[in-house]
């Protein structure tokens, strides 16, 4: 948000109350086999506001057209609907310029994005840290450059708490370090990372950073300028907008030097048959026809969130983290994966006796979602010797009555199968 | 009553005979000295198993055992599959396999096919009638498959196997 914008605005949020949210929420009054929906999965994808849904949908039955193309009003409404969108994410995140906001179609997408272009620039023996905790989506595309091109990854270990220390970060470091790639907030653990001191540890040996912020973005106020990060990876599905969007920051001067992504229509200047000239940021990395209304749904979705006092939803989020540890513990044979003094809202946990895909099956007949499973971070699963948690995660519209719905059934669980 | 309903697929999914043969798994381990063996995985939820056999002088199967990490429902479906099908040939097996896929996904009922295999694999497959409980939950029926997938990969001699794809 500008500042004019947030003065504006300081006493005109809207009060916080769950009940109202989750009238927001249309799927929130369904039930599933015949009990009402407890859904506590916002992790892997969140549920989606009226507000999202009812964009989407006019966009496709009143202002639907190909983007920066048609010279007619309705490719031009939609062409300043799309880009207002990226006006939107650059507010929330506070990038300097929204040059430096390239929609892709998630998170996925952005990640790989920086390993094909920016690490396309690494040399044999150039090093990338990452840590213990990653999502595969933070592994897996700098084995492919390792393999590539010869940089060696080094991988952070975590503490049996599931934290990542700033001091281990910054004994991985050296003048060899060329990036260092971290998770904002655990995915599977919920850990919160050190990420603003991993960012000047980094930059204090040269190397850049980028962040896989899927689940920052949604539980913490971010502020790019402030982090001073170089990239800052998020997706729309988890942020309350629709899925198919993703969003990529990067500092501008950094995405100039880069190299194209994909090569398409859209982020050329000029083509011939002998060679092509590159578009200007943002649409040189925004080859062929984007993610044209999952974007205006993103806006959307985070002109949901700005309704509302962030420092709100967190405190709302932390009741619930700190309401459903509490019940948890108190029963006997769970074990918390994961137990970070700083988390955010996501409980990993296992039950004596009891697989937790059996367990999410159960769960599943008393309408409860949770996700059971390695969470794509089989590598931290292998560090604290399992093969699966369960994993129940909070968002904006959860209740405590929710986490006694969970309590509830998980003792049901247990008398079926233990 | 409803309620009661959807509770009882649950219980005819965890039937005591499952949640049995998924707490004290029988034929647990790794043959040595086996003939084939074969490493099935589920990449979606991490659960894996291998399966050994041993062959005898008219090639069927004297003994096999199963090593694995998974759910009651596939540790389950694989200690049970190591007592029905001792004694089998791999096309007899491989009946036994597909008599079971069946089980597990479609609502024929499990008499049905007892029927069908007749006399000599019938009594055989009636022993895991109560793997039918997964053809009401499609996203486990992968679970209770995965040790007859991997056994026929083992029969087969390819040697890897994914629930996946």
């Amino acid at each position: 948000m500008s500042a004019l914008a947030q003065n504006a605005s300081k006493n005109d949020f809207r009060d916080f109350d769950v009940n109202s949210v989750r009238s927001d929420f249309p799927i929130l009054s369904r039930t599933v086999h015949d009990k009402p929906l407890t859904y506590l999965d916002s992790a892997a994808s969140a549920q989606k506001p009226r507000a999202v849904i009812d964009v989407i949908r006019y966009q496709y039955e009143q202002e639907y057209a190909n983007v920066h193309r048609g010279a007619y009003w309705l490719s031009e409404t939609l062409t300043s609907k799309y880009e207002a969108a990226r006006e939107t994410v650059r507010q929330f995140i506070n990038a300097r310029s929204d040059r430096e906001v390239i929609f892709t179609k998630g998170a996925t997408e952005a990640i790989n994005l920086v390993a094909a272009t920016f690490g396309r620039a690494f040399n044999a023996g150039d090093e990338v840290v990452i840590t213990g905790l990653e999502h595969h989506s933070n592994i897996v595309p700098w084995q492919i450059l390792r393999d590539q091109c010869g940089i060696v990854l080094k991988v952070v270990p975590i503490t049996p708490e599931g934290e990542v220390p700033l001091s281990a970060v910054e004994a991985a470091l050296s003048s060899k370090t060329k990036l260092v790639a971290v998770a904002h907030i655990s995915n599977a653990l919920g850990t919160i990372l050190p990420i603003k001191g991993i960012v000047s540890a980094a930059h204090a040996v040269g190397a850049h950073v980028l962040i896989d912020g899927c689940q920052g973005i949604v539980h913490e106020q971010v502020d790019v300028q402030d982090l001073d990060c170089d990239f800052y990876a998020f997706s729309g599905h988890k942020l309350y907008g629709p899925n198919g969007i993703g969003v990529l920051y990067g500092k501008e001067g950094i995405l100039d030097g880069m190299q194209p992504y994909q090569g398409g229509g859209e982020m050329i200047s000029n083509v011939t048959f002998e060679r092509s000239e590159w578009a200007e940021l943002p649409a040189k990395f925004e080859a062929g026809t984007p993610p044209i209304v999952p974007a205006v749904g993103l806006g959307a979705a985070i002109d949901y969130i700005n309704e509302f006092d962030r420092a709100a939803i967190a405190a709302h989020e932390h009741d619930l983290l700190t309401y459903g540890t509490e019940q948890l513990q108190a029963l006997n044979s769970i074990k918390l994966i994961g137990t970070a003094k700083n988390k955010a809202a996501a409980i990993s946990f296992v039950l004596e006796g009891a697989h937790p895909h059996d367990l999410a099956t159960i769960l599943d007949r008393s309408g409860v979602c949770v996700r059971a499973g390695h969470h794509c971070a089989q590598p931290l699963m292998d560090s604290f010797g399992v093969t699966a948690t369960v994993r129940a995660s909070f968002g904006i519209y959860n209740t405590r009555e929710e986490v006694d719905v969970l309590i509830n059934a998980l003792g049901r669980a247990r008398e079926i199968l233990c | 009553m409803r309620t009661m309903e959807k509770d009882q697929d649950i219980l005819s999914l965890y039937q005591e005979i499952i949640l049995d043969h998924g707490k004290s798994p029988r034929n647990a381990g790794i043959i040595e000295g086996h003939d084939c063996r074969s490493e099935g995985k589920n990449p979606l939820c991490g659960d894996r198993v291998t399966v050994t056999v041993a062959l005898d002088d008219e090639v069927r199967i004297a003994d096999l055992k199963f090593d694995g990490k998974g759910c009651a429902i596939s540790i389950a479906s694989a200690s049970m599959m190591t007592e029905a099908v001792k004694g089998l040939t791999a096309r007899e097996a491989r009946m036994m396999t597909e008599a079971v896929n069946t089980l597990c996904r479609e609502a024929t009922s499990p008499d049905q096919i007892v029927k069908e295999l007749g006399d000599e694999l019938g009594p055989r497959i009636e022993q895991l009638s109560a793997l039918s409980g997964v053809s009401q939950f499609p996203a486990r029926v992968k679970c209770a498959n995965l040790p007859w997938h991997t056994l026929m990969s083992c029969l087969d001699g390819t040697g890897v196997v994914s629930t996946e794809g």
